[in-house]
């Protein structure tokens, strides 16, 4: 059958205006949030129901045509890059709320429906929906799902994982597994955890239960301002050990204080080497007792504290920290965001390890961090157009990755592996525990069609990235395919 | 420390060569849930000890027969426990044991089950290779969570050789209350309560009695109990009690039954424990029929254990394939319920 029939057959099975195709047209879908990689894919698709869900599914199933499901597309890993010859399955028009139950404190979603939009339809009802990425915005709850997604309150509420309790994931085959539901746990294999991260590769979630919590009564912030970056470090690790879990710990060297200090006017001492930001939340007396003990740990290791009581002041706080990302983009015309997670004791080191390799590279990183769980987020700041900056910063990025797992962490704590980390991933897995994933996804989709070539990489690949390594730790040509 | 691996590892690599099936165990505490078939007998009680714990990273990494009792006193040294707190059936139990039954005890709804907790595990799967996930951080999204595919799947896809969990800091203050109430009654303030940022860690109603645990500072606690109108002192042990069967109810030659319920589903059998504000409940014998949404465990004394209802085709279509992927000569734990 010839590709155009395929196309009039996407066409008759999806509402006027649902297939686009064109290389004028689809140019929007070409990227997600990393803009670095790019693809035209051959047609979009942008069901309305589950339905019409299945039935593109169907198609490609009939034809061996490859998809790649999308969200709202603000995945920072390349995750949701389309293919020349394959349907990119587009969710975002399926943004319905279904249901919110008030007695389970739970809301049952269409994929598409965005992360803060639950938030904001339950909070006449005094409640929320917990995890929160700086992109919460516009990133869709399916997208949510698919890269088990954090934000900044992780320590204290958790991640996507901790926070959805039920399933409904159409498989490539044609199968519809209904998965948990509004109770705490599932009969059988934890098929709802291996959904939970697997960047669209075993099938397409069309529907998602989460769990609401009662919004807090208090909140305070704090400000801690620190001469040294490792007395920050010390710090973090001091409030934990004081049994004091907070909503959120954040921490910002100096280059990222005065990047989002000139963009936000958050309120950053310009010239500290390192700011926490602390959240505490709870009921009143308890915030304020608690306040006070975080304030006496970060005065004694030599912070200069600041503590917000008032919402606004609160958000402005806030405002600096989440708007660190396009704040990089003032102080140089591109950056890379790195995503390791390390063990929270071995910041400083790893703080300093980022500055030598950024020397030897010669670029400028700034970093912010997720204090409270240990993902770091190194920002790589280079100009794509000038000589071969874009090159020595994915050479550095590589590098920082390898770094995290060096020191017992992870190259990715919450954006995904997508395209963008798979040599990344040769380091951290062996080509058994490589084989073991490609057998998970194989039992959910032998034809290996949904989202190809992401999240694991081929033995292949590593055994070839392997032999380069020995020679060189790095690789001789970094344009070819990797990027 | 004593580390078993490499005679474990043996161990299966024999059973694939010769062709047998092997059945994994700990202490053998939850020998109520069904005991494994297998041929071969693989105890890791041998293999156990600390692996590295930091209390200021929250996360303890131990090996499969690392014994539940001496775990938690090594954590309470440190002011921390283990949140999914699981039950020590009989008094033993060992963290393989928790993680792969996945038995969460009475704070799940508020401090996470097993599977949330469990960052990372070393096992051996079902082709003789030691494999590694996960790891010790609490955000890892490198490659499947498999680490918590293993949770909850009483061995039937590997062996598991060691676990990282998360911990929490002990609390400062913790106490436990009671009131005289029917079960419905007790329905109807779990769900009102669920609605309100309290520091509830524990439910439990039996014969006409509900118990409630607060934990948080002594501040915390004290506002909360007067919040919710708790007057009467209770007694702490219920909740060791309930989650290590030694509580009365438990106190039979028959059938139990566990029921797993939607949250803030109306069930008011006054017959039942009833814990995690609503969300399980233990019967004597079969139930007759279920609320929707509710998944039935039945424990009938030297039988194995059921599943009711049954899994429907796609989930057991793709649970087979799972069990393949990981086992795909089908030798560990033949006849339990993964």
């Amino acid at each position: 059958m010839s590709n155009t029939r395929v196309l009039e057959r996407l066409e008759a099975g999806l509402p006027a205006g649902g297939l686009v195709t064109g290389e004028h047209a689809v140019r929007p879908f070409e990227t997600d949030g990393l803009t670095a990689i790019r693809e035209t894919p051959w047609a979009v698709a942008l069901p309305e129901d589950v339905e019409q869900v299945r039935t593109v599914l169907g198609i490609c199933r009939e034809h061996g045509v490859p998809v790649v499901t999308r969200g709202a597309g603000t995945g920072l890993s390349g995750g949701a890059r389309p293919l020349k010859n394959g349907v990119l399955l587009a969710l975002t028009k399926m943004n319905r709320i279904k249901e919110v139950d008030l007695d389970a404190c739970t809301a049952t979603v269409e994929p598409g429906v965005t992360n803060l939009a639950i938030s904001q339809a339950v909070r006449e009802h005094g409640l929320y929906y917990a995890p929160d990425p700086s992109s919460q915005l516009a990133c869709s709850i399916g997208g949510n799902v698919a890269e088990n997604s954090g934000g900044v309150h992780c320590l204290k509420y958790g991640l996507t994982v901790h926070n959805v309790t039920g399933l409904v994931v159409q498989t490539f085959e044609g199968d519809e597994l209904v998965i948990g539901g509004k109770g705490l746990e599932l009969p059988g294999f934890d098929l709802l955890a291996v959904m939970m991260g697997s960047e669209g590769m075993l099938g397409v979630v069309t529907e998602v239960t989460v769990k609401l919590l009662p919004l807090p009564t208090a909140k305070r912030v704090l400000l801690g301002s620190f001469d040294d970056v490792e007395d920050a470090g010390r710090a973090v690790g001091a409030i934990i050990a004081e049994g004091i879990i907070p909503a959120g710990l954040e921490m910002m060297d100096n280059p990222s204080i005065r990047a989002a200090e000139d963009f936000a006017a958050a309120g950053y001492p310009r010239d500290a080497a390192a700011i926490l930001l602390c959240e505490l939340d709870g009921t009143g007396d308890e915030v304020e007792h608690d306040a006070a003990r975080v304030r006496t740990v970060l005065e004694s290791h030599g912070a200069v504290v600041r503590v917000a009581v008032e919402e606004a002041e609160q958000e402005r706080l806030w405002k600096g920290r989440k708007s660190a990302f396009p704040a990089m983009g003032r102080i140089a015309p591109d950056y890379y965001c790195m995503d390791g997670t390390i063990p929270r004791g071995e910041l400083a080191g790893v703080l300093l390890c980022i500055g030598r390799l950024a020397d030897e590279a010669g670029l400028q990183v700034a970093n912010v961090f997720h204090a409270g769980d240990g993902n770091l987020h190194p920002l790589i700041l280079f100009d794509a157009n000038e000589g071969d900056q874009l090159e020595r910063a994915e050479t550095l990025g590589g590098r920082i990755l390898e770094l995290c797992v060096e020191v017992g962490g992870t190259v990715t704590g919450e954006h995904g592996v997508g395209v963008e980390k798979l040599d990344q991933m040769c380091v951290q897995f062996n080509d058994a525990e490589l084989a073991q994933f490609h057998a998970l996804k194989a039992a959910f989709d032998p034809a290996g069609l949904m989202n190809p070539g992401k999240a694991i990489p081929t033995l292949a690949r590593c055994s070839e990235l392997g032999g380069m390594h020995v020679h060189h730790g790095r690789l001789p040509h970094p344009e070819l395919e990797r990027f | 420390m004593p580390d078993d691996s490499e005679r474990l590892l043996a161990l299966v690599a024999d059973c694939l060569r010769e062709g047998s099936t092997m059945a994994i165990v700990g202490h053998g505490s939850k020998v109520r849930y069904g005991a494994p078939d297998g041929e071969v007998r693989l105890s890791t009680s041998e293999h156990s000890g600390i692996v590295d714990y930091r209390p200021e990273e929250l996360v303890v990494t131990a090996l499969a027969g690392t014994s539940l009792a001496d775990l938690t006193s090594e954590l309470a040294e440190q002011g921390q426990i283990l949140p999914f707190d699981p039950p020590r059936y009989g008094g033993v139990g060992t963290l393989g044991g928790a993680v792969a039954s996945g038995l969460s005890g009475p704070a799940r709804p508020w401090r996470g089950s097993v599977r949330d907790a469990v960052l990372g595990v070393e096992i051996v799967n079902g082709r003789g290779q030691r494999l590694r996930f996960g790891g010790s951080v609490m955000k890892n999204v490198a490659g499947y969570d498999v680490s918590r595919l293993m949770t909850g799947a009483w061995g039937t896809l590997g062996v598991i050789l060691s676990a990282s969990v998360r911990l929490l800091p002990a609390p400062e203050s913790e106490e436990t209350f009671c009131r005289a109430c029917s079960a419905a009654e007790a329905g109807e303030l779990n769900r009102r309560w669920a609605r309100a940022p309290l520091p509830i860690t524990g439910t439990c109603h039996v014969g006409g009695v509900l118990h409630v645990r607060l934990s948080g500072s002594a501040m915390g606690v004290a506002s909360a109990r007067d919040e919710m109108g708790l007057r009467e002192t209770g007694d702490p042990d219920i909740w060791a009690a309930a989650r290590d069967h030694g509580h009365a109810f438990f106190e039979t030659d028959g059938t139990v039954t566990r029921l797993t319920l939607p949250r803030g589903c109306r069930f008011d059998d006054e017959s039942a424990l009833i814990e995690w504000a609503g969300c399980q409940a233990w019967l004597h014998g079969e139930p007759e029929d279920l609320p929707d949404g509710t998944q039935a465990t039945v424990l009938m004394p030297g039988e194995r254990t059921q599943r009711r209802p049954a899994a429907d085709a796609a989930t057991a279509k793709y649970t087979a394939r799972i069990k393949d992927a990981f086992d795909p000569h089908g030798i560990f734990n033949p006849g339990m319920n993964g």
